[in-house]
């Protein structure tokens, strides 16, 4: 391991050719300077006074401002969606499919605008909002507006019946597709939504209130309140909401379920993570380097399925480490709206400070720290591709989600260590296996107490496919007929 | 109660001393204790100790239970119909012999024998495969939660319990059962029907005693990853709620006399394999 630490991997980086910047136009695009609130089909002035910056994390610049909305405003806005109700969940089914297919489109139209919003907003690479957001996003609203007049089909021997009036709380890693992952289903089930953007990233939602203006969606069906945590807790315990679903942390998640405790409301929860990929030794290493690199650092690691445990194989875990340690050396760090960028900026300033105290801890609790050469711009948000190795079990880095780009790798000698280490954590959302041999991956995947498994792949996602975790990860799915279910009542 | 007397004909009937069954085994409650039911009979009363020793055969039985195959499975939940049929006179006089006790017995020994026909069916009706939008074979397949509490309901006492118990199993989890704190016979008696049906011990752990020393901690327990609240008050779900929260337990409410295949879901996480497809 000396010798591998020695050598120096950004050598081949420097080889590598420099690329010239090649920044994504932002003409297109127009941002107001404030905004205010999306009830009852039209932006409204709030009733609160409170107003917060959101800023490009990659500049500190302000971008625009946002409402903190108040108890009034989320009262207003459940109120218009429960006025919405009654005619949202009574016209014929496939008019609602309509209006949704037509939301699936306009994303589509406007889907270079959109990308761009989400990447000044929330510092991830443009080629990944571009490629993967976006795009996902679209997708999500094509499959549940096709769900909307066959949902007879989707429960035997059940009649299904929307809900009401569902209130959603989104994060601030994938944006647009979170709201996409909550709203099209609610939609498609025949229910209205009051959903609340994550704090630091509020726009491409309040882009997408411009959307159900364009599509002529009926008033109230879509509701968007901005602000912070404490607006969430008004939109999630409000007596008019019937469904809550919440994507983030673990601890909020535990929050809320908390608060909800009595009050017979239906609640889904996707939270944190802390996912091993594991590697076994015959796994074709360049393949696995990719996959790992696609794990962690995709979206600087934001992100709640995250590959954050690499599991390898003691026998190949030298040049493993050695390929992908050259691999990190090549990663291009910088501005988000760059094409050619890999690692972007971390979200907020307050992600940073999370992420740098985790990595403190890994560092004092004994691990050994591996960055590339990597200059960091001057302003904005930033932190290096990082991996650690000598880690054991109990450090912080190897059992708390960081939620940054930052991996700590472990060891194992047998595939039932390697499942016994995979599952010791209360996190259970996703799993990588890396192997050649089919019968193993079955049995990997078996054993893997996750709610994804990704065998010789990772961080998949497709409206097809069910996600969510097991254990403290969550309960509930997202994605496929799985997804439909938190929306319905079975009769 | 009719076991507690003497026989009419004089004979000296042998009684039986009603046991908690943890981790395969009958065991008295390690409290020593024990609280009168029904006039003359001696309940175990569970300690917190008695629902953590339950909950740690639970963990212990949930992984071997949970790989074995679905046909074994469903062969298992037969056997205790079987086993149960068998005992129906002792059931019977347990529920106060009337017309309404036949049919319960009857009504539990169906659900058994129901549930037991699902155990291979439910992965094709609720799992798939998903036509995902690139070169990947993707499939989603339901899998056991875990470790499952069950608070069983008073009434009926039979039936209610096995239209719990029955999906739980069924799923591949293992549980740890509250008996009624009135009533508990037929949930301990049950014990003994699942002990003679090849269920691995750990499977079911029955736990006997009073509701306000063993819920809470059923409730706020960190290894017990749902829990089904059929046999609880509004007040009893709401505090529930809130202890589950410690570990985003699953809270499971359901209709009491319901069986559905959404029911043994219902205590079922759903699992999506990706993997390329490629030469």
């Amino acid at each position: 391991m000396a010798a591998i630490a020695k050598r120096q991997p950004t050598d081949l980086a420097k080889q590598t050719f420099e690329y010239a910047p090649a920044p994504e136009s932002i003409d297109h695009v127009k941002i107001e300077p404030r905004y205010g609130l999306f009830i009852g089909g039209k932006m409204v002035a709030a009733h609160s006074k409170k107003r917060f910056p959101t800023i490009n994390p990659a500049t500190e610049q302000k971008l625009s401002e946002v409402v903190e909305a108040d108890e009034v405003d989320v009262d207003h806005a459940v109120k218009a969606a429960d006025k919405a109700f009654d005619s949202w969940s009574a016209i014929s089914p496939s008019r609602r499919a309509r209006y949704i297919f037509r939301i699936s489109r306009i994303l589509q139209e406007r889907a270079r605008e959109l990308a761009v919003v989400e990447t000044m907003d929330g510092g991830k690479p443009i080629k990944e909002s571009r490629d993967v957001d976006i795009p996902l996003a679209a997708a999500h609203f094509f499959y549940y507006a096709g769900w909307a007049d066959k949902l007879e089909w989707a429960f035997p021997n059940r009649k299904p019946r929307p809900l009401g009036v569902a209130g959603q709380v989104i994060p601030w890693n994938f944006p647009l597709l979170m709201l996409a992952w909550k709203i099209a289903p609610a939609l498609a089930a025949g229910n209205t939504v009051v959903l609340k953007p994550a704090e630091t990233t509020p726009l491409s939602a309040l882009l997408f209130a411009d959307i159900c203006m364009q599509a002529e969606l009926p008033p109230g069906v879509v509701n968007i309140v901005t602000g912070g945590g404490k607006t969430g807790s008004l939109v999630v315990t409000h007596p008019g909401v019937k469904k809550v679903a919440f994507t983030g942390s673990t601890e909020v998640g535990k929050l809320i379920q908390r608060s909800l405790a009595g009050t017979g409301k239906r609640l889904t929860l996707e939270l944190g993570g802390k996912a091993a990929n594991i590697v076994f030794d015959d796994a074709p290493l360049d393949a696995a380097v990719e996959g790992i690199v696609n794990g962690i650092y995709f979206n600087q690691g934001h992100v709640c399925c995250a590959g954050s445990r690499l599991l390898v194989q003691e026998s190949i875990a030298e040049p493993l480490l050695e390929k992908l340690k050259l691999r990190l050396g090549t990663l291009r760090l910088g501005d988000p709206l760059d094409k050619n960028t890999d690692i972007g900026a971390i979200n907020s300033k307050a992600q940073l400070e999370k992420i740098e105290e985790l990595v403190e801890s890994g560092v004092q609790e004994g691990a050994e720290i591996f960055q590339p050469e990597c200059k960091l711009p001057e302003r904005g948000y930033w932190f290096p591709p990082t991996l650690f190795t000598n880690v054991s079990q109990s450090y912080r880095i190897a059992r708390e989600e960081i939620f940054g780009p930052v991996l700590s790798v472990l060891t194992f000698r047998t595939p039932a260590e390697a499942v016994e280490k995979a599952n010791n954590t209360p996190y259970g959302l996703s799993a990588g296996v890396w192997t050649d041999k089919g019968s193993r991956i079955l049995w990997m995947a078996e054993r893997m107490r996750a709610g994804v498994v990704w065998a010789n792949t990772f961080n998949r996602f497709d409206p097809t496919s069910p996600f969510g975790g097991y254990k403290e990860s969550g309960f509930g799915r997202e994605g496929g007929r799985h997804g439909l279910l938190p929306y319905l009542e079975l009769v | 109660m009719a076991p507690a007397k003497s026989g009419a004909n004089g004979r000296v009937e042998v009684r039986k001393t009603y046991k908690l069954f943890i981790g395969g085994e009958f065991v008295r409650s390690e409290s020593g204790r024990a609280y009168r039911f029904d006039g003359n009979v001696n309940v175990p009363r569970g300690s917190r100790k008695d629902l953590r020793d339950a909950v740690r055969g639970a963990r212990g039985a949930v992984a071997g239970w949970a790989a074995r195959t679905a046909m074994n499975r469903g062969q298992i939940l037969y056997r205790a119909a079987e086993m149960l049929d068998g005992r129906r006179a002792q059931f019977i006089e347990l529920l106060g012999s009337g017309r309404g006790a036949h049919k319960e017995v009857d009504d539990a020994v169906e659900a058994f024998v129901w549930y037991a026909g699902w155990t291979d069916k439910l992965a094709q009706v609720i799992g798939g495969t998903n036509p995902v939008a690139g070169p990947y074979f993707n499939f989603t397949i339901p899998e056991p939660t875990g470790v499952v509490g069950v608070v069983a309901p008073e009434e009926p006492a039979l039936v209610g319990l096995v239209r719990r118990v029955a999906p739980a199993l069924c799923g591949g989890n293992a549980l740890v059962v509250l008996a009624p704190e009135v009533n508990p016979l037929p949930a301990l008696t049950l014990a003994e029907v699942l002990a003679t049906s090849d269920l691995p011990a750990g499977v079911v752990n029955v736990i006997s005693g009073f509701r306000k020393e063993l819920l809470p901690w059923l409730a706020s327990h960190m290894d017990v990853n749902a829990i089904d609240v059929a046999g609880c008050t509004a007040d009893e779900v709401t505090e529930i709620e809130k202890a589950a929260a410690d570990n985003v337990k699953r809270v499971v409410k359901h209709a009491p006399g319901e069986m559905s295949p959404y029911l043994i879901t219902a205590f079922m996480e759903m699992k999506t394999v990706w993997h390329p497809v490629g030469v």
